[in-house]
């Protein structure tokens, strides 16, 4: 789960990690309010939204004045922010961030996440804070450092002093700089993140340490046991349709093709969208319908994928193992008949109960189009949308 | 022989009173040698009682030393589950198969951590797998049986239904599975690609193997690097996910692209290098096998 980065930034002061002073505003007023209550001369204005890559879509801005932070306050509010992380149609700004100006000395960068090889915590710094990481990482890799924490000791302040030097913090501000990451290391595991990163963790004029930027996501999985970060879930910076999905106990992500999918397994469910591809075809989506398909699951999955427009035909394919073939097919016959089903459907089963299965889709009536193999379903589906 | 798993394990059910742990381990018990295998279960609150004749304890310890137990399987819920592996872990099981899914990664790691830490000799399959079966003898975990079929191609897989695709393709081009192993989804786990590989280089029944991935860390590449320098039987393989947008988690908890890193691109071309024969149909998983074995 995402959270915005002034909420980021709340918890990261919860564990003693300085940020600027800044306050989260949802309308113009309160903007111009807030910035009067900070002391200025220079305020930044920031848009809250998901998504990475804020500063190069036009979605931060420097304000010299408080009728400037008026301004630009109502320009970025409402904007279509476009970064290379929205998509082409970008992301509606609905909370904006007023902060302090921040007198910098020195860009860094802090990230935190999990590493699945050595299944430990890995702790990554770099002198070249401010700038793409990916890009740090392809160009010099010399300039990443990165510890892997042991979980029984934490990251310790040797291991902390020795990546405050490493990057650069200048001697002044080396006690301040180890206390930092060792908070955002707590952080992270107390939260049960799965990703912090500070871009740019700064060096101010006076020699401080502050977090001028801060992005945190949550493990899905831990949330139960923290009430207090669920309740910083935004719906607005989710896709409706994987909300709608997630009511359902679907896993659906939506995808830019016009071929729908419904599967069961995330594996197979990924290897059909891959068989569309191969077969010249786009999926519209993923969706996993998990395990315990009832015909009311698969009729919710059928509405999902039907009210995406660009949906042109769909695909079902099932392996039927412990979830018998014939409860699908009479899942999927229902469904169709329920939502009038306006577009071709190709139907791949295989497994327990397979021939029981076919015969109910054949004598239903509908005009399903019968499949043998992923690969055979792929074909069948993809001439069908171009025949049409 | 096979691997991890044979007529003779002797298997404890850890969420056994539950109601998925109840359907599968009935399930189990109905194929093969099942009716042996499955000798115990572990409910607190419920040792002493009986499923089906299978009698329940209150500890994994207890329930090594009246029956023999050399493996577990665990169907308790997520919260609890790295708690359950743990005590299997702690009795020395030779193997725990974790099927639970949507265990908190922290629980993972802390676990996986003390594992290391002493030195514990109890293999792991999973969290958030299918299980791991051996035909004709012995299933532990949700696979549907009569697709499988008593053969000596090795499988391996993060996936449990992409998986059952590649058993039934082939079984139904009349070879069969030495053993197929799902060793789950998540992006903390037991056993990885390259252990489960090694071990059917290791099989004198397996011939052939087909190993499945998909997108999300670096496994795949990890079995296919130790594979170059150790080949010694054909492996064919699949990665899932060509199509899937960075930076969205595919259902499984591992199965995410971050930080452009641990694409089915990137998976492929490596396994590729290493001389595994790959392809980008899944369909043709296994006449792909046929052809080269």
């Amino acid at each position: 789960m995402k959270i915005h980065e002034y909420q980021a930034k709340a918890l990261m002061r919860q564990y003693g990690v300085p940020t600027p002073h800044g306050v989260p505003c949802f309308s113009v007023d309160e903007a111009v309010a807030a910035a009067q209550q900070l002391p200025g001369p220079v305020w930044v204005v920031k848009a809250q939204i998901h998504a990475g890559g804020r500063g190069k879509g036009g979605g931060v801005k420097l304000a010299r004045s408080i009728d400037e932070v008026r301004s630009l306050a109502g320009s970025v509010l409402g904007m279509q922010l476009r970064t290379h992380q929205t998509g082409p149609e970008g992301q509606t700004v609905r909370r904006l961030l007023i902060e302090d100006g921040a007198d910098i000395r020195q860009e860094l960068y802090v990230g935190l996440v999990v590493d699945r090889a050595t299944q430990k915590v890995c702790l990554m710094a770099s002198s070249e804070g401010g700038m793409d990481i990916e890009e740090v990482a392809a160009h010099s890799p010399q300039k990443i450092h990165k510890v892997f924490v042991e979980p029984a000791t934490g990251l310790t302040e040797a291991e902390a002093e020795a990546v405050a030097r490493a990057i650069g913090v200048p001697e002044g501000s080396i006690m301040q700089a180890r206390a930092v990451l060792q908070a955002l290391y707590r952080a992270f595991w107390e939260t049960d993140a799965s990703l912090v990163e500070i871009n740019p963790l700064i060096v101010t004029g006076a020699g401080d340490i502050v977090a001028l930027d801060a992005k945190m996501t949550f493990d899905a999985n831990a949330l139960f046991r923290h009430p207090e970060i669920t309740a910083l879930r935004d719906l607005d910076e989710e896709d409706p349709a994987e909300i709608e999905a997630s009511r359902f106990d679907l896993s659906y992500i939506s995808l830019d093709g016009n071929i729908g999918c419904l599967v069961n397994g995330a594996g197979l469910a990924m290897a059909t969208m891959d068989t569309i591809k191969l077969y010249g075809g786009e999926p519209a989506n993923f969706l996993d319908v998990g395990g315990g398909a009832t015909t009311e699951k698969v009729t919710e999955a059928f509405k999902i994928m039907l009210k995406n427009p660009k949906v042109k035909g769909i695909l079902v394919n099932i392996f039927g193992g412990i979830m018998r073939c014939d409860t699908i097919a009479t899942g999927v016959v229902a469904a169709a008949k329920e939502v009038h089903l306006h577009v071709p459907l190709v139907v791949r089963m295989k497994g327990t109960n397979e021939d029981l299965g076919k015969r109910i889709l054949a004598d239903s009536g509908l005009p399903i189009i019968a499949a043998d193999t992923m690969a055979d379903a792929a074909e069948k589906i993809v001439a069908a949308v171009r025949g049409q | 022989m096979s691997i991890l798993i044979d007529k003779n394990t002797r298997v404890l059910t850890q969420g056994i009173t539950g109601k998925t742990g109840q359907f599968h381990t009935r399930m189990c018990r109905e194929y093969g040698n099942g009716a042996q295998c499955f000798v115990a279960g572990v409910n607190p609150g419920r040792a002493g009682e009986h499923f089906e004749g299978i009698p329940i304890y209150e500890t994994v310890a207890e329930a090594k030393a009246a029956q023999g137990v050399t493996a577990s399987v665990i169907y308790v819920p997520p919260a609890y589950a790295a708690g359950a592996i743990w005590e299997a872990v702690a009795a020395d099981l030779d193997l725990v198969i974790c099927i639970t899914e949507g265990i908190p990664v922290r629980d993972m790691l802390e676990l996986r951590d003390r594992m290391r830490r002493e030195g514990r000799k109890t293999q792991l399959v999973g969290p958030n797998c299918p299980g791991v079966i051996t035909p004709g003898e012995i299933k532990i975990g949700i696979m549907p049986g009569h697709i499988h079929r008593k053969g000596r191609i090795g499988v391996v897989s993060r996936s449990g239904t992409l998986t059952y695709e590649a058993v039934a393709q082939v079984t139904e081009l009349g070879l069969g599975q030495s053993s197929a192993v799902g060793i789950g989804g998540d992006p903390v786990n037991g056993l990885k690609h390259v252990d489960v590989l090694s071990m059917f280089m290791d099989d004198p029944d397996t011939d052939a193997v087909i190993m499945i991935g998909e997108i999300g860390g670096s496994d795949e590449e990890a079995a296919a690097e130790w594979y170059k320098a150790n080949a010694r039987k054909p492996v064919v393989g699949f990665i899932a996910g060509v199509t899937a947008p960075a930076g969205k988690r595919m259902g499984h908890a591992g199965a995410i692209i971050s930080g452009g890193k641990g694409t089915a691109q990137e998976k492929l071309a490596v396994m590729d290098a290493c001389g595994i024969k790959v392809t980008k149909n899944p369909s043709e998983m296994g006449k792909l096998l046929r052809s080269i074995i």
